[in-house]
């Protein structure tokens, strides 16, 4: 049995060649370290899933526990806004893809203007985001002490607005005599409280994703301006294409579950 | 003559070779300095920085429990304040799980010994597998600085609201710390896994493989499944107290009970993490020490599959006197007895291998045999909290904190110092005092039953846990138990002296000191850098050693017997 | 229970706590059995490992094992499944009729309460009389406390007894039992819960039902305590302006609340027990009855646990009123509400 005979199992380089360029020396062949580093990225993204499952967890609970303080606090999002992020992610994943493919095909120079793309999609998404964070914060919309959703946005009840004051002591048949408090109810302030928790919390974690994202992108680039990706040796642009990609679903379901609450019809 | 005469003849194994190896290249001397073992890619290497840090936390974790142990000698709390002893308990649960029995035997010995065990050269990915120490430190740093700035004191289960509204101690920054560390098991996991799928040596099937790595992919996958459920529970924490949200807090809207579901959605699955590892050492020792391969492998290796998926479906267990619904409960004792098959199914298993094996008494034996024993009497203990009439009573008392120490020190430790034994003449290449490291066995042994049986019965009697005094008529069993952790303290120093003084005076290890059969048996003790001189084609079972057989494509082992120094 | 009474038969010891009632019994005997089994399954693999150890001790260095060739393993593997299979699921199923049980407290049981709040024991008897970490009780009545925290999670556990259930803020949980054995035991406090939880015990005294009778109506009669009544709750914190006797306009009546089908917004139901009625005062808005406003102020932070549970205890005393018919409410029209119809 010599040493020379290669492994028939995976097209293994002869070990007593020189160890070809860009192989990691652990590794046999470029086969094994694609599929290595493509399995590795894939089991990172199932990590990621369980991670962003427990804040997911956490909305559908308590959106089912107070459904009206979760409407009144999505109807304070901007869902135009919302929706030209989201097309504008779907249009960086198409670029990112773009740049995957050219790397697999060697195209250098398309992979780096195909990433410049991605990264600009992505730096405008981040900026729609941080002018939405802008915009929250002056309307007292930030988790914390100085939380207070504005009497006009109390969620309604047949048209009336649900407060929990006190009665003034007036005995009568309908609500007009009853006078409309100037403080909201506070159970209603502490749900939707709850509600931008949530909001920022999962948009705040896909926002860092994003910019974690962003950088990678950027550290692709010059690689590639240099020439390193072929058809062999291509996994980070994968990888981290893959990684996009995935930040982006995570996208496509935080959209709908957060700005498009009560708003059918 | 023996009974082996019966079966067809087989033949012995070669010869044992005396001489001392000639003096070669190998990990630990090629290359010197400490930025060669703080910027290693070597997995070997990584697997001592793993065996100095989780020793430095394991005697840091030993420490409180002495001075816990101490305290509960009287009935009174006299020797530290209640907030003080508090903080002593959960310290210790915190230091112990997540910074010992976690990452211990993934870390020291899975690193070291997964590659050569599958005839690959290094891991997957070495630099995310240096990462994984870091991130492992870093973690232990935060909470290292939480202990020095007086320690958290809401248990290491940090229930809600008391970690989240009540407690005035730094739970953020040691919340942070378990985040951290997290991903150090995140990553190590993710390393095993692809490792173990697309490294393996030309011939090395799955069902080829030893137990041993069977054993970690199914640990890794719980890590990467459930590791990052507790990140964001305690990120949820931690938001909680800070910006005090109203997620867990009721007053604030939130539900007490959810963090309960969070946090066990996690925390029962990384039980798991801390024992997989040690049945898999467990299976390496039984086959080596009785020369034959472990007795229904397929049922083995899929055991660990089992475990790791049943215990995710098991969590709320620890919730049955939570105010959950009683169909729930009911629920969730059937599944919990459930994953209780799967280890029995091991246990029998690794008896009948003993039958009509040719059994040595060596240490690495002694300890697996303490394993397959007090493991036994852990895990029906287990079974019994699991059934829900017993536990209403049980529940939240010293018979839990006796159940998960025969688990995690009876069987997680017990498995640990069994691997690090055997594997100890390949790791160093240096050959221990077998006298003492069999004083050492007994003794912990020994220790540890006292230490603990007693508690079995406090549990029963009533006395809770995390009770810093307690009614009279407990002492005698205190006394008992803290008696045996005297014992078991002492124990577990024994072995932290031969094992150094082994190191710098030991003798040399020949590449196969026991005549055992493993691709790690076939490099020399140390290996070199990359592992193998040739890279193996493997054609043969894992333990097959009626075959006597030898890697064709290697030279014959240099075997070894061990001498009583 | 089907279980008959097992008095005489397990063994008394100072290794096991006192039995008071009969759950205690039924606990232990599901333990002994279990006990029994474990101690046999680890007996039997013990001695094995003693005895193969020994046996096949190795005898030379190069000797190995014997493989055992043939045969398939697959009859001792299922073997080995099935029967510890079997096993568990017997004790699964003698534990989950016990529990089931331990959940469920006979019609005839008192009705206590408990607020656990660090570091003591608040406990209320049905006449108002108040202790603070005891508990008095009459031996063969059944009693139902229902508790909950003011704080963190805590956990009341009776070893005599071998019950115990967690006491967790924002909710109520019940436990229940019947002591048959006059003496003093151990209350413990079994879910940590800060810096005093190991003082956080107290004693549950099982008396004579005549000693009882005599203790309750003894000194400190139920209304010397500084919580005022349920009554005088009503009316000083204007519940009674809503929830009239007079009229449903603003608010349903009360009377007959308890345990009642609930009809709400949004065509949910509701079982009104204490807990919901405890949610409509600390969280009105949470649950809104179909055909009503959300006007209801929440009580949340100007009332205790106390003074919630008095107020419950009140509500659960309603009598229908006496008196002309109620003015209909803006409501669509419906039939006046009649005790065995759900409340609307």
């Amino acid at each position: 049995m010599s040493p020379e005979t290669p492994s028939a199992a995976i097209g293994a380089a002869a070990i007593t060649d020189e160890h070809p360029p860009r192989l990691a020396h652990h590794f046999d062949s470029y086969a094994q370290q694609r599929e290595s580093a493509t399995l590795g990225v894939w089991i990172f993204l199932v990590t990621e899933i369980m991670f962003f499952g427990g804040l997911f967890t956490a909305y559908i609970l308590y959106r089912s526990k107070y459904p009206e303080a979760f409407i009144a606090g999505s109807h304070q999002l901007d869902v135009m806004l919302g929706t030209i992020n989201t097309a504008v992610l779907i249009c960086s994943s198409l670029t990112m893809a773009m740049a995957v493919r050219s790397a697999q095909l060697g195209r250098n120079k398309a992979i780096a203007g195909f990433l410049v793309a991605t990264i600009v999609f992505g730096s405008v998404f981040l900026g729609i985001k941080a002018t939405e964070y802008h915009h929250k914060f002056v309307e007292h919309l930030v988790p914390g002490d100085d939380f207070h959703l504005a009497l006009e946005h109390l969620p309604t009840h047949h048209g009336k607005p649900v407060t929990s004051e006190l009665p003034t002591g007036i005995v009568g048949e309908s609500r007009a005599d009853v006078a409309l408090p100037t403080a909201g109810p506070k159970d209603i302030q502490a749900h939707t409280q709850l509600f931008f928790f949530l909001y920022f919390g999962m948009t705040g974690l896909h926002a860092v994703h994003m910019i974690i994202g962003v950088g990678l992108l950027a550290w692709l680039i010059r690689p590639s301006l240099q020439g390193r990706f072929d058809g062999n040796n291509h996994n980070y642009v994968e990888g981290i294409g893959l990684y996009w990609h995935f930040v982006d679903i995570v996208w496509i379901f935080l959209f709908p579950l957060l700005y498009l609450v009560g708003r059918h019809g | 003559m023996s009974a082996h005469t019966d079966f067809p003849a087989h033949s012995d194994f070669p010869e044992p070779i005396e001489e001392a190896p000639e003096p070669y290249e190998h990990y630990l001397n090629h290359r010197y300095g400490l930025a060669s073992w703080l910027l290693t890619k070597d997995h070997k290497r990584i697997a001592i920085l793993y065996l100095i840090s989780v020793s430095f936390f394991f005697l840091l974790g030993g420490a409180m429990a002495v001075i816990i142990r101490l305290e509960l000698t009287t009935p009174e709390g006299d020797l530290v304040q209640a907030d003080i002893y508090n903080r002593l308990f959960t310290m210790h649960g915190i230091i112990m799980i997540f910074f010992f029995l976690i990452p211990s035997i993934p870390g020291v010995l899975g690193n070291f010994l997964i590659p050569l065990m599958i005839g690959a050269k290094d891991l997957a990915f070495p630099k995310i597998n240096l990462l994984s120490w870091y991130v492992y430190v870093i973690g232990g740093l935060f909470t290292f600085y939480a202990l020095l700035t007086g320690g958290v004191d809401t248990g290491w289960t940090f229930y809600a609201p008391l970690s989240t509204t009540y407690s005035n101690t730094p739970v953020v920054v040691v919340a942070l710390g378990v985040f951290i560390t997290g991903f150090s098991s995140i990553l190590t996991g993710l390393n095993f896994i692809v490792t173990i799928h697309r490294m393996r040596a030309p011939g090395m099937t799955w069902f080829r493989l030893p137990l041993f790595v069977w054993a970690h992919y199914a640990t890794s996958l719980i890590q990467i499944l459930g590791t990052p459920v507790i990140a964001i529970t305690v990120l949820l924490l931690g938001a909680e107290r800070i910006l005090h949200v109203g997620i867990f807090d009721p007053k604030l809207g939130g539900d007490p009970v959810l963090f309960q579901h969070f946090f066990w959605f996690y925390s029962h699955p990384a039980v798991y993490i801390m024992i997989l590892p040690a049945m898999g050492v467990v299976s390496e020792l039984v086959a080596a020490f009785a020369r034959k391969p472990i007795f229904g492998y397929p049922f083995v290796a899929f055991a660990s599959i089992a475990i790791a998926v049943l215990g995710f479906l098991v969590w709320a267990h620890h919730m049955f006197v939570a105010g959950i619904s009683v169909y729930a409960a009911a629920v969730f004792s059937i599944l919990s007895m459930l994953v209780a098959i799967p280890s029995a199914v091991k246990v029998f298993n690794w008896t009948t291998t003993l039958y009509k094996g040719s059994i040595s008494w060596d240490t690495p034996m002694l300890y697996a045999l303490g394993f397959i024993g007090l493991f036994t009497i852990g895990g029906l203990t287990g079974v019994m909290l699991a059934t829900l009439g017993i536990d209403i009573h049980v529940h939240d008392t010293y018979f839990v904190v006796a159940h998960f120490h025969y688990i995690m020190v009876g069987g997680a430790i017990m498995g640990y110092m069994g691997g690090l034994h055997y594997w100890w003449p390949k790791i160093t290449g240096k050959l221990y005092s077998k006298f003492w490291s069999k004083v050492g066995a007994l003794t912990i042994f020994l220790g540890f039953n006292v230490t603990f049986f007693p508690q079995f019965i406090l549990g029963y009697l009533g006395m809770p846990r995390r009770y810093h005094a307690y009614p009279n008529e407990f002492q005698v069993l205190n006394v008992m138990s803290s008696a045996g952790a005297t014992v078991l303290g002492l124990g577990y120093l024994i072995p932290a002296v031969y094992l150094i003084w082994s190191m710098r005076y030991g003798k040399d290890a020949s590449a196969n000191p026991w005549g055992a059969i493993g691709l790690e048996w076939e490099t020399n003790s140390p290996p070199p850098v990359e592992n193998f001189d040739k890279p193996p084609v493997v054609t043969w079972g894992a333990y097959e050693y009626h075959e006597s057989r030898v890697a064709p494509s290697l030279p014959p082992p240099k075997q070894e017997v061990m001498r009583v120094t | 229970m089907i279980i008959p009474p097992v008095q005489g038969f397990l063994p008394n010891s100072p290794l096991f706590p006192p039995r008071a009632s009969e759950m205690a019994r039924e606990i232990d005997l599901l333990f002994f059995t279990t006990l029994g089994v474990t101690v046999l399954f680890s007996s039997v693999i013990a001695a094995l490992l003693f005895y193969f150890m020994i046996r096949y001790r190795r005898t030379s260095p190069t000797q190995v094992g014997v493989y055992l060739k043939g045969g398939s393993t697959l009859f001792l593997e299922s073997t080995w499944i099935i029967v510890p299979l079997v096993i568990t699921l017997v004790f699964f199923a003698w534990g989950a009729r016990i529990y089931f049980a331990a959940a469920r407290p006979p019609p005839d049981a008192k009705q206590f309460y408990v607020i656990g709040k660090q570091w003591m024991w608040k406990i209320e008897h049905p006449g108002g009389r108040r202790e603070i970490n005891e508990l008095h009780v009459p031996r063969g009545q059944a009693v139902k406390l229902k508790m909950t925290s003011e704080d963190v999670v805590h956990s009341f556990y009776l070893p005599a007894m071998r019950v115990k259930t967690d006491v967790i803020p924002g909710r109520y949980t019940t436990l229940w039992f019947n002591a048959d054995t006059v003496g003093t035991f151990h209350l413990f406090c079994a879910e940590y819960c800060g810096t005093e939880h190991s003082r956080m015990v107290g004693r549950i005294i099982v008396l004579e039902p005549t000693e009882y009778e005599r203790w309750i109506g003894g000194e400190s009669p139920a209304g010397a305590s500084s919580v005022p009544s349920g009554e005088d709750l009503f009316v000083a914190k204007a519940c009674h302006t809503c929830h009239r006797t007079d009229s449903t306009a603003r608010a349903p009546m009360l009377w007959g609340l308890i345990g009642k089908t609930v009809h709400l917004e949004g065509g949910q139901t509701a079982t009104a027990d204490e807990t919901y009625i405890r949610e409509s005062i600390v969280n009105p808005a949470a649950k809104i009855v179909a055909g009503y406003q959300p006007i209801m102020p929440t009580y949340r932070g100007q009332l205790s646990e106390e003074e919630i549970i008095q107020l419950i205890r009140y509500v659960g005393s309603l009598k229908p009123p006496t008196g002309p018919e109620p003015t209909p409410s803006e409501r669509p029209a419906g039939s006046s509400p009649s005790p065995n119809e759900s409340v609307r």
